[in-house]
């Protein structure tokens, strides 16, 4: 009598996987055929694609060059180079920023440099387009040519 | 109602006018085995291009889609490449047996292949004793998978080999049990002489519970029989890296898989011949209007679509259970299959009286 209870219960249960299997198989699917859609659909906005630092309409940005960012990272992608320049206001000599440089080559995505940083001056953009012919063009200049810092 | 009948017989009648009979039989020979190695390579390309797709589904992705519009000449590519591939000489094997070996897995499949009844005139051949005939050619297959695992000197394509073995003689056993069960329903064992029997209605609904029974233990017995889903266990990628075929590479590898979706096909071809009409429309007794726009259809639509209906069956079953072990896979052959298949014959035999 067992054997026939467990034959019965065994038929049972392959039928509910075929059952779950059979709704995976009607379910729409969710690949996304990148070059096709490319531009159509667009990443979740807190996807970390790439290092960028906003600029205003006036060419500034918010970064004070403290270079908090740079002794967070882990693996050395972030470079800040400063200098000083001398204040209008005051006559004093002042750190600002020279030149913000990422290599995106070696960065890992942990958003450790966007966290701490005091002003905000950084943040992720969604673009993940990333491919290059040699490593060198990985690393770039975040802050544009000319650019300064916001006045308060 | 379309058949094939009407291009037979007006390629059987251009050749007795242009040459001696002997002539025209010979050439005629030549080109239905022709026929028969094209459609079968045909065949084969699509099914694995439905395989990949349907088992694309199954795990919800989309599945072969760059090549050709849906991916469709895909497999066509993946020919191609298999031809040009490198045959590489294994070391201390037995050349002559692992040449064999190959041709003879698909000899059993297109010596099955050339049995099949596609339309009422597609049907190359036609004994009087076909189900025997398919069943005694189909198990030698056996043979070749035996000498590709012995002679390529590897001790897991032995293993595969032998497990394949116990597998497929085992399955045997009540896969032609649940054949002989339409057998003593019909007969007869000639295809076509019970294909026409199911004019009236399918064997799977006119034979009431024990055909039914028959026909879930064919499905079960055959998929066994080709190596294929929960039964994969001659190739146990996991444990036994490709089983049997794991030392073969190029087209000799190719005439393995093949044989081995071409034997899918066969099996689903004799499930819908046997248990559910073949080429023969659906049939209603007394429902005339109806009975009416079935034969409308040609039949080799109908045979087809059963046929994929049978492989699509066999594709849901194969991506969704695990794989079993050695001991359950003969356990479920030897004490449950094999005693329901004999209480089955038997139960169609009181049903036949």
């Amino acid at each position: 009598m067992n054997y026939i209870k467990n034959i019965i219960i065994g038929i049972y249960r392959l039928m509910q996987g075929m059952y779950i299997t059979m709704l995976n198989f009607i379910r729409p699917k969710v690949t996304e055929q990148y070059p096709e859609n490319r531009g159509k659909v667009f990443p979740h906005e807190r996807m970390r694609g790439q290092l960028i630092m906003p600029h205003n309409e006036n060419n500034q940005h918010k970064c004070t060059a403290c270079g908090i960012c740079m002794t967070n990272c882990p693996n050395g992608t972030i470079q800040v180079i400063s200098k000083k320049e001398t204040d209008e206001e005051t006559g004093k000599e002042k750190k600002v920023l020279d030149k913000y440089l990422y290599d995106l080559g070696s960065c890992t995505f942990c958003a450790l440099c966007t966290m701490t940083c005091p002003q905000d001056a950084i943040e992720w953009s969604t673009n993940f387009e990333h491919a290059m012919y040699t490593r060198s063009k990985l690393v770039e200049r975040l802050n544009k040519k000319g650019s300064s810092l916001i006045k308060k | 109602m379309f058949d094939f009948g009407v291009v037979t017989n007006w390629i059987d009648l251009f050749l007795r006018s242009n040459m001696s009979e002997n002539m025209a039989l010979f050439v005629e020979f030549v080109l239905v085995g022709f026929a028969i190695l094209a459609v079968y390579a045909v065949l084969a390309l699509l099914l694995i291009y439905i395989e990949r797709k349907v088992c694309a589904f199954f795990q919800c992705r989309i599945g072969p889609n760059r090549v050709g519009p849906w991916g469709l000449i895909q497999s066509v590519a993946d020919m191609v490449k298999i031809l040009l591939k490198e045959l590489i000489k294994i070391d201390r094997a037995d050349p002559v047996l692992f040449r064999i070996a190959s041709f003879l897995v698909i000899i059993a499949s297109i010596c099955t292949f050339g049995a099949i009844p596609f339309d009422p005139a597609l049907h190359a051949v036609d004994f009087n004793i076909g189900i025997f005939y398919l069943l005694a050619v189909s198990s030698l297959g056996v043979v070749g998978i035996l000498l590709a695992g012995w002679s390529s000197n590897n001790k897991y394509t032995m293993i595969g080999a032998m497990r394949s073995g116990a597998q497929l003689i085992s399955y045997e056993l009540s896969c032609g049990l649940s054949l002989m069960t339409i057998v003593i329903l019909s007969g007869t064992m000639q295809l076509s002489e019970i294909v026409n029997q199911q004019s009236e209605m399918w064997f799977l609904f006119k034979g009431h519970i024990p055909a039914l029974i028959a026909f879930v233990i064919y499905l079960i017995a055959s998929h066994a029989e080709t190596n294929r889903g929960p039964f994969d266990l001659p190739e146990a990628e996991s444990e036994l890296t490709a089983g049997y075929h794991t030392e073969y590479s190029g087209i000799q590898f190719g005439f393995f898989y093949l044989a081995e979706y071409l034997n899918m096909f066969i099996v689903a071809a004799i499930a819908a011949t046997v248990f559910l009409g073949g080429w023969m429309p659906l049939h209603i007794p007394g429902w005339e209007g109806f009975n009416g726009i079935m034969d409308k259809i040609p039949p080799f639509i109908w045979f087809f679509g059963k046929t994929f209906f049978c492989v699509f069956l066999a594709l849901w079953i194969r991506w969704s259970f695990p794989r079993l072990r050695i001991d359950q896979l003969l356990h479920l052959e030897w004490k449950i299959l094999m005693p329901l298949a004999l209480i089955n014959i038997l139960l169609m035999a009181l049903c036949v009286i």
